[in-house]
C-alpha cells in the first residue's frame, strides 16, 4: 500500500541525498542565502528547520523545484507562481516541478502576514516576491559560470537552463554547487516587462498529469500504516451541545475501534470511513439544543426588514439624501435578497492528524496553514513550530477551506487527540451542507432619487447581513469602528455612489447564531448582484441603453469604461438577436480586477436558460492568460449556481437541504458557452479567482429583465 | 471477497452492503476514485463495472464480486487513454477532485458512442458535478477524444 508517510519521506531523503552532494540552491528571499536542510543532519531531524525553508531549489539534475507558499485548490497558482521563477530565471519549463511550501513564517503572506490564500491576492501578492526570488538563483548561476570560465557575468547568456558564454556553456545543474557557494547578491534587477518571455504567455497547468491519472493527493486520499478514519456526530442546531449519548451499538460494529467525545460532538473512530460512518449512524445522542433552536428563515427575513428601517452604522456618506430624496424627480424603492449559501467543494471537508509527544503532523488541503498550525498547537501544548502542516491538493476551497476558528482541522486534532492514534476525520456531503461557516444571507433596502434626467442625484442603502469577521480573531484588524467591510464592499466603496452628491450606505450586522464565512467573491457576491441590477432599473426607467446609461456614471472611470466597452463590442450589445433571447450587462469591480458580462438568456418551459456570457476582464499584467479564462470560466459556472439554484433555509433550528439532491449547483448541460477577453494593461496585476462570479446574476437578472419586462429581485432566481 | 480491480485480483474483508467506493479506496488502497456525495448525485465515484460507468457509492461491493471493475488508476497505465489525452490538451482541470468520475464517465460514452454529440455528451456526463465550472472544457475534451480514438 502507498504509504504517504513514507513517500515524503523518501523524497526527503532524495533530497538529503543532494544536498549531501552539495548541489542544492536554496535560499530565502529577502536576500538570506541558507542550505536547504542541513546536510547529513537533515534527514534525522525532519521537524525542525523545514528542508524547503526556500522558495526554490536548482537540483543537480538540472531540475528546478518551486516551493509554493500558497495553496492549489483549481486557481492554477501551481503554475502562476512558478511562472514568476522561470521567468527571471530562464528556466527550461519543461524542468520546472512544483511543491507545496511546509507552514512557515517565511512562507507568510506578503500582505496578509500569516501563511494563506485567500482574497484572489496569491499572483499579485507573490508578483516581486517569486520574480526576485528567480532573479537571485538566476545571478547566482551567472556569477559561478563567469569565474568558473573567466569572463565578465554580463557576457554570459541564460536559455532554457542552459548558461553559455562564448564557446562556454553549462546547464544549471552543473553549476549548482558552485553557485551554491557564492554569497546571495544584495539586489538584483527584475526583467523589463519588454523582455518577459513566459509572463504574458498562456501556459498549460502543470498539476494536469497528476489529476487525470487519479495520483494526484487531496487531503481524502492521506493514508499511511495505522491510520484510522472518523466520523462525527456534529450538532442538529448551532450551538447545540451534547448532553448524553449512548455508543453501545457503534461499538458493536465490526470495524469500529472507538467512540470519543469532542467539543464539536461525538466522533466515532473506525477502520475505514465506512464503518465509521455506519458507527456514528448508529449513535445515540441527546442534545442540549441551546438559543437556536427557533431559527426559522422566514422569521430572520422579518427581523432584516425591521432593521432596515432603523438607523445602522455608516459604512459610507456624503450630503444630505433624504433632503435630495424629497427633491428628485421620482424615486425608486426596492428590496433585494440574497439566501445563505453553502461552499460545497467537490471535496468534503477533511484532515488527518498524527500527534507524537513531541510533534503533531496534520495532512489538510488548507487555505489557512498559519491558523490551523496555532490552533493545533494550543490543543496539544506543543509550541506551533512543532506543528507540522503538510499541504495537499485541495478539492476546491472556495473560503470553505479558510476558516478563522480552523473549524475542520482543530476538530481533527481534537479527535486524534481523544483517540490517542492518528486519525483523518471525514466529513459527509450532508455534514458539509449542514455544518455552518455559509456565505450569509443579505437584504438590501434602497431608495434613490433620480433627475428630470433620469440620473441618479440620491442614494440611501441600508445592508443588513451577518458579519463574517465579528468575533473572529481577525475583527480587532479588519473592522473599523464597527463596520466589516467585507459586508458592504461593491456598495460602500462603488463607482456609481462616489459619482453621487447625496448618498448613505447604513450597515446592520444582526447576530443569529449561524456561523458564516467568506464564499467565492465575500461582500461582492450580494452587492454586485444589489448595484447592478438597480443600475439596470434606472437604466430602464430612464428609457436609455443599459451599457449607454452606464458609460456615462463611470465617465470617470476609465478602466470600468474599457471592460464595459470590451463586453459590450464583443458580446454584439445592440445587434439583434433569435426571438425568444435577450441580453443583460453587468460589471464590477473586485480583488482588485474589474469584469463586465453579457449574458445571453432565454426563458424554455418556464425555465431559464444562459446561452452565453461574454467576460471582458481588466486584471492589470495578465501573468497567465489560459488560468485566467479557465478562472473566468470556473467564476461563472460558480456564480450561475448561486443565481439559478442554490440556497439554505431553516426551520426549527435545522439546515432543510442535505446533499445535491436538494442543494442544487449547475451541472453540465446548463453551462452556457463564456467567452473571455482580456484588456491588454501594463497596471499591477490583479485578482482572478473571485472577480468572475459577481456580475453574472445580475447580468442574467438584467437579460430577464429585458426579455420579460419583470424585475427579479431575489437569488436564486425565480420566474414565478 | 474476491475483487477484479485493472486486471489485478484482490481478496478483502468487507461486509456485502460496504460500498464499491469504500472498498477500493480504504480496503484496496486506490484512492483515485473520489467520494463526493454519497448518494449518486455527484459522479465523482465512478468507475467501469465490466465496462459501463457505475457510482461506485451505491454499489454494494458484493455486487462486483464477479465483475471487473476498472477505476481511473486502471484506464491506462500512463496517462495514454484518449480521454486522458484530450484531457490534458484542453487542460480541462481545475482543482481536479471531480475529474477521475468525469474521466470514467467520458470514457465509458464513447465505449458505446464512437462521435457523441453535444446532447449526448450532456446527457452521459449530467451527472457528474464540477464545483470549478470546468464543464465548457468538459464537452470540448470529449469531443477532442473521440477524434483521438479515430486516429
Ligand atoms: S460520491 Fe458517488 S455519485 Fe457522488
Ligand atoms: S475540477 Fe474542481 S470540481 Fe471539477
Amino acid at each position: 500500500m502507498n504509504d504517504l508517510s513514507n513517500a515524503s519521506r523518501r523524497k526527503f531523503l532524495k533530497a538529503g541525498a543532494v544536498i549531501g552532494g552539495g548541489l542544492v540552491i536554496a535560499f530565502t528571499v529577502p536576500l538570506v542565502k541558507r542550505f536547504s536542510g542541513g546536510g547529513e543532519a537533515a534527514p534525522t531531524a525532519p521537524a525542525a528547520a523545514p528542508v524547503a525553508n526556500a522558495f526554490l531549489r536548482v537540483g543537480s539534475d538540472d531540475s528546478v523545484t518551486v516551493l509554493i507558499a500558497h495553496s492549489e485548490m483549481g486557481q492554477g497558482i501551481w503554475t502562476a507562481l512558478p511562472m514568476l521563477i522561470a521567468e527571471e530565471l530562464d528556466a527550461d519549463w519543461s524542468r520546472v516541478r512544483v511543491e507545496h511550501a511546509p507552514a512557515a513564517p517565511v512562507y507568510a503572506h506578503t500582505v496578509f502576514g500569516m501563511q494563506m490564500t485567500g482574497g484572489s491576492s496569491s499572483t499579485w501578492s507573490e508578483f516581486e516576491r517569486y520574480r526576485q526570488a528567480g532573479a537571485t538563483a538566476r545571478a547566482l548561476l551567472v556569477q559561478a559560470a563567469a569565474q568558473q570560465w573567466g569572463v565578465a557575468p554580463a557576457d554570459c547568456r541564460v536559455e532554457n537552463g542552459v548558461i553559455s558564454s562564448g564557446s562556454h556553456s553549462a546547464r544549471f545543474g552543473e553549476l549548482a554547487e558552485a553557485a551554491n557557494a557564492l554569497p546571495a547578491p544584495e539586489k538584483v534587477a527584475l526583467k523589463d516587462s519588454k523582455d518577459w518571455k513566459l509572463i504574458g504567455k498562456a501556459t498549460k497547468r502543470l498539476d494536469t498529469p497528476e489529476k487525470i491519472t487519479g495520483r494526484a493527493v487531496f487531503g481524502m486520499d492521506v493514508k499511511f500504516d495505522g491510520l484510522l478514519t472518523a466520523v462525527v456526530a456534529r450538532p442538529p442546531v448551532f450551538g447545540a451541545t451534547v448532553k448524553s449519548y449512548d455508543a453501545a451499538k457503534a461499538k458493536a460494529l465490526p470495524g469500529v475501534r472507538t467512540v470519543v467525545q469532542v467539543p464539536s460532538g461525538v466522533a466515532v473512530v473506525a477502520d475505514h470511513f465506512w464503518a465509521a460512518k455506519q458507527g456514528r449512524d448508529a449513535l445515540a445522542v441527546e442534545w442540549d439544543l441551546g438559543p437556536n433552536a427557533a431559527l426559522d428563515t422566514a422569521a430572520l427575513k422579518a427581523e432584516f426588514q425591521r432593521l432596515a428601517d432603523t438607523p445602522g452604522l455608516a459604512a459610507a456618506k456624503a450630503g444630505d439624501p433624504a433632503a435630495a430624496l424629497k427633491q428628485a424627480a421620482r424615486t425608486l424603492k426596492a428590496d433585494y435578497h440574497v439566501p445563505y449559501l453553502a461552499h460545497a467543494p467537490m471535496e468534503p471537508l477533511n484532515a488527518t492528524v498524527k500527534i507524537g509527544p513531541d510533534s503533531c503532523e496534520i495532512w489538510a488541503g488548507t487555505q489557512f496553514q498559519t491558523l490551523d498550525q496555532m490552533v493545533a498547537a494550543q490543543i496539544t501544548g506543543l509550541k506551533p513550530e512543532q506543528v507540522q502542516i503538510h499541504t495537499t491538493f485541495l478539492g476546491g476551497g472556495f473560503g470553505r477551506r479558510a476558516t478563522p476558528t480552523s473549524d475542520f482541522v482543530s476538530e481533527a486534532v481534537h479527535v486524534a487527540k481523544a483517540a490517542g492514534q492518528p486519525v483523518k476525520t471525514v466529513w459527509t456531503r450532508e455534514d458539509d451542507v449542514r455544518g455552518g461557516y455559509y456565505r450569509p444571507a443579505y437584504l438590501h433596502r434602497v431608495q434613490i432619487g433620480v433627475d428630470d434626467k433620469g440620473m441618479p442625484s440620491a442614494w440611501q442603502h441600508a445592508v443588513v447581513g451577518q458579519s463574517i469577521l465579528v468575533g473572529t480573531p481577525m475583527e480587532p484588524m479588519m473592522v473599523k469602528d464597527g463596520i466589516d467591510a467585507t459586508s458592504v464592499e461593491g456598495v460602500a466603496d462603488s463607482p456609481y455612489l462616489k459619482g453621487i452628491a447625496a448618498h448613505r450606505v447604513d450597515m446592520h450586522s444582526p447576530n443569529t447564531g449561524i456561523p458564516v464565512l467568506w464564499w467565492r467573491s465575500v461582500g461582492h457576491s450580494h452587492t454586485a448582484f444589489v448595484m447592478e441590477g438597480l443600475i439596470d432599473e434606472l437604466a430602464l426607467a430612464a428609457k436609455q441603453d443599459p451599457v449607454a446609461y452606464r458609460r456615462a456614471l463611470l465617465k470617470d472611470h476609465p478602466r470600468h469604461l474599457g471592460a464595459l466597452n470590451l463586453a459590450a463590442e464583443k458580446a454584439g450589445w445592440g445587434t439583434p438577436l433569435p426571438a425568444g433571447r435577450a441580453r443583460g450587462i453587468a460589471l464590477h469591480e473586485s480583488f482588485g480586477s474589474i469584469v463586465a458580462q453579457v449574458a445571453e438568456v432565454s426563458v424554455q418551459d418556464g425555465q431559464i436558460r444562459v446561452h452565453r456570457v461574454t467576460c471582458a476582464v481588466d486584471c492589470g499584467i495578465a501573468v497567465n492568460p489560459a488560468g485566467i479564462v479557465a478562472q473566468l470560466e470556473s467564476g461563472v459556472a460558480f456564480g450561475l449556481s448561486a443565481a439559478l439554484h442554490s440556497r439554505l433555509d431553516f426551520q426549527e433550528g435545522r439546515v432543510q437541504q442535505s446533499n445535491f439532491h436538494d442543494y442544487v449547483v449547475l451541472r453540465l448541460g446548463e453551462m452556457p458557452q463564456v467567452d473571455v477577453h482580456i484588456v491588454p494593461s501594463t497596471e499591477k496585476p490583479g485578482g482572478v479567482g473571485e472577480p468572475g462570479t459577481p456580475p453574472v446574476a445580475p447580468a442574467v437578472a438584467n437579460a430577464l429583465a429585458a426579455l420579460t419586462g419583470k424585475r427579479l429581485r431575489e437569488l436564486p432566481l425565480r420566474l414565478a | 471477497m474476491k475483487l477484479t480491480v485493472n486486471g489485478t485480483a484482490h481478496e478483502v474483508d468487507a461486509p456485502p452492503d460496504m460500498p464499491l467506493l469504500w472498498v477500493l479506496r480504504d480496503l484496496v488502497g486506490l484512492t483515485g476514485t473520489k467520494f463526493g456525495c454519497g448518494m449518486a448525485q455527484c459522479g465523482a465515484c465512478t468507475v467501469h463495472l465490466d465496462g459501463t460507468a457505475m457510482r461506485s457509492c451505491v454499489t454494494p461491493a458484493a455486487a462486483a464480486a464477479d465483475k471487473s471493475v476498472t477505476t481511473i488508476e486502471g484506464l491506462s497505465a500512463d496517462g495514454s487513454h484518449p480521454v486522458q489525452r484530450a484531457w490534458a490538451e484542453l487542460d480541462v482541470v481545475q482543482c481536479g477532485y471531480c475529474q477521475s468520475g468525469q474521466i470514467m464517465s467520458a470514457a465509458a460514452l464513447l465505449a458505446t458512442n464512437a462521435k457523441p454529440t453535444d446532447a449526448d455528451i450532456d446527457s452521459a456526463l449530467s451527472g457528474n458535478l464540477c464545483r470549478c465550472g470546468t464543464y465548457l472544457r468538459i464537452r470540448a475534451a470529449v469531443h477532442r477524444a473521440a477524434e483521438l480514438s479515430k486516429a
